[in-house]
């Protein structure tokens, strides 16, 4: 794409009789390209480094050493290892039915699992408090055995589980339904079983997707703001995540330990960006 | 007509099953639980809780901003993507990957960044002061943050379109004497329309429920710079939950219409697609 696209735009190439008119075109819109994305994305992402190493490496680096700021860390890791594992199966199995079969009420069901990603983080949260919560449906139930889901770490896993629902799915069903039944369907003819054909045929052909769809739901897991909020509690130490321990910091003035918690999510940022380059790379293409 | 037409490829039943199951859990019994939440209140104090001044407020706030920041993305996503497409410049290839930064970087990280650059000392908040804008803990704020988040969706919506925008009808047409601008309203803006209203409504429809970048930015004032989502989160803090779910709800509706909208477009865009193909 890119290549051809160059290939064309050489000016000179062109028949337009306005040579000087496209050479004023294509400064205008590289420039306000630019100064757009200056503004709203480049200088934030600058200022999360310059904020965060605005007293030196020094303090920097013993901002990690603060043991809620570990806790808050290990507790987004702990919850991205369970969230996006199950999100992958369930990835795999919605992409295996409706990709390979055909059934009533498909694009309704493709609809559904898109659904998350229309509804406000907010409510994402919400909604299992209203399910678990003291006042909520299961809440008294809940207290007399004992049992804590909101203000608790598996509250913050359901409502990551919630909001990364779709991204594995979403990437690999129109993978799959793109690269078609036919070799499968030679492999089963071939007496080959179920497990073996998924294994064997059906993942090595997946796998770019897989990979990308992992990866932008471990990003999303990782920094999950609104829904987990709501959940959590906020308890430090114990179920705070890196993004609502950057607010708690940032709200306390804390500007150096909340832009180098920032960093680290920064930088997983930008991990998954060249994650999805080198897969694109490979030749997988999304739709 | 039976439910599924038969194949020889094993595991419907499993996937199919695990499927319905996991979905039924994890999103549509707790969605349930809203709609239930909010349906059990008594009429009044539903449309008491949802038409109150404070809840007015924060939808002209939520719904008002993010109509400004998807036009503001209307705008710039079709430069940026015109850019991107068109022309080839040093560092292209980088800025297209940086685009899809705002999807990948957490929106707690957005908000505290924003607010640092837009504040009165911060490295843009400090020139524009002078000339009477205050950004950050104003409305001018809240669309900047849902500017900054909704922005990938516009750009990355009218890049493939404007891809298929066939260069030889341009050229064929320059040839013809039209003029660059009767180029683009004749050809590039009716081959390049669908997307780009489907990329204005994604980035309306991400704007309307985001809530982690722009707490950080507004300042929370009820009645000014107060959001929707805030407005739930302050409900739920005081165990309101029916309030939050009623206004939950309302935001929910919403959603659902932006969700059919979208799709309605997709779908009169690939038939366009289609009719101009064949």
């Amino acid at each position: 794409m890119a290549s051809t696209a160059a290939a064309i735009s050489k000016e000179g190439t062109r028949p337009g009789q306005h040579t000087w008119l496209h050479a004023l075109a294509r400064w205008f819109f590289i420039t306000v390209s630019l100064t757009f994305l200056a503004a709203v994305l480049l200088a934030p992402l600058a200022t999360v480094f310059i904020m965060a190493l605005s007293r030196g490496i020094d303090a920097y680096l013993h901002s990690f050493s603060d043991p809620d700021t570990l806790a808050a860390i290990r507790l987004t890791l702990v919850t991205a290892a369970v969230v996006v594992p199950v999100n992958t199966v369930f990835g795999l199995a919605a992409a295996w039915a409706i990709a390979k079969f055909e059934f009533r009420g498909k694009s309704i069901l493709i609809t559904l699992i898109d659904l998350p990603l229309a509804i406000s983080p907010v409510i994402s949260g919400m909604i299992f408090v209203l399910l678990f919560g003291l006042h909520g449906w299961f809440g008294a139930w809940l207290q007399a055995h004992n049992i804590s889901i909101i203000f608790a770490l598996p509250g913050i896993m359901l409502a990551t589980m919630f909001v990364t629902f779709p991204y594995v799915a979403r990437e690999l069903i129109p993978l799959m339904q793109q690269l078609g039944n036919d070799e499968e369907e030679a492999a089963i003819t071939l007496g080959a079983g179920g497990w073996m054909t998924f294994f064997r045929v059906t993942l090595p052909k997946v796998r770019w997707g897989l990979v990308y769809g992992m990866v932008l739901c471990n990003a999303r897991a990782m920094g999950e703001f609104g829904a987990v909020s709501v959940v959590s509690g906020h308890i430090r130490g114990l179920t705070n995540t890196m993004p609502l321990h950057i607010e708690i910091l940032y709200n306390e003035y804390n500007f150096v330990g909340a832009f180098a918690v920032a960093s680290l999510l920064t930088l997983l940022a930008a991990l998954t960006l060249v994650v999805k380059t080198l897969v694109e790379r490979t030749g997988y293409r999304r739709r | 007509m039976s439910f599924r037409q038969p194949s020889i490829l094993p595991g419907f039943g499993l996937t199919f099953g695990f499927t319905t199951v996991f979905l039924s859990t994890i999103v549509l019994l707790p969605l349930a639980a809203l709609v239930l939440a909010a349906g059990s209140m008594h009429w009044s104090d539903f449309v008491h809780t949802v038409l109150s001044p404070r809840a007015l407020g924060s939808y002209r706030l939520s719904f008002g901003a993010s109509l400004l920041a998807a036009c503001i993305n209307l705008v710039f996503g079709f430069i940026i993507a015109w850019t991107l497409v068109r022309y080839e410049f040093p560092g292209r290839k980088l800025i297209d990957a940086l685009i899809d930064m705002p999807f990948a970087l957490p929106t707690a990280v957005s908000g505290i960044a924003l607010t640092t650059v837009f504040a009165q000392n911060g490295w843009i908040g400090r020139y524009l002061e002078p000339l009477g804008i205050k950004v950050a803990y104003t409305w001018i704020g809240v669309t900047l943050a849902l500017t900054l988040i909704s922005m990938p969706f516009a750009v990355r919506a009218v890049q493939p379109a404007l891809l298929e925008v066939q260069r030889e009808l341009e050229e064929a047409a320059e040839t013809l004497g039209a003029g660059r601008l009767y180029v683009f309203r004749r050809i590039i803006l009716p081959t390049v329309l669908p997307a780009l209203l489907t990329g204005f409504t994604l980035a309306f429809a991400r704007a309307v429920g985001e809530y982690g970048s722009v707490i950080f930015i507004s300042g929370n004032l009820p009645m000014k710079t107060e959001i929707t989502p805030l407005l739930i989160v302050i409900h739920l803090e005081q165990f309101d939950y029916q309030g939050a779910a009623a206004l939950g709800l309302v935001m929910l509706v919403i959603s659902f219409v932006m969700l059919l909208a979208i799709n309605l477009l997709q779908a009169w865009g690939r038939r366009r697609h289609v009719r101009a193909a064949s």
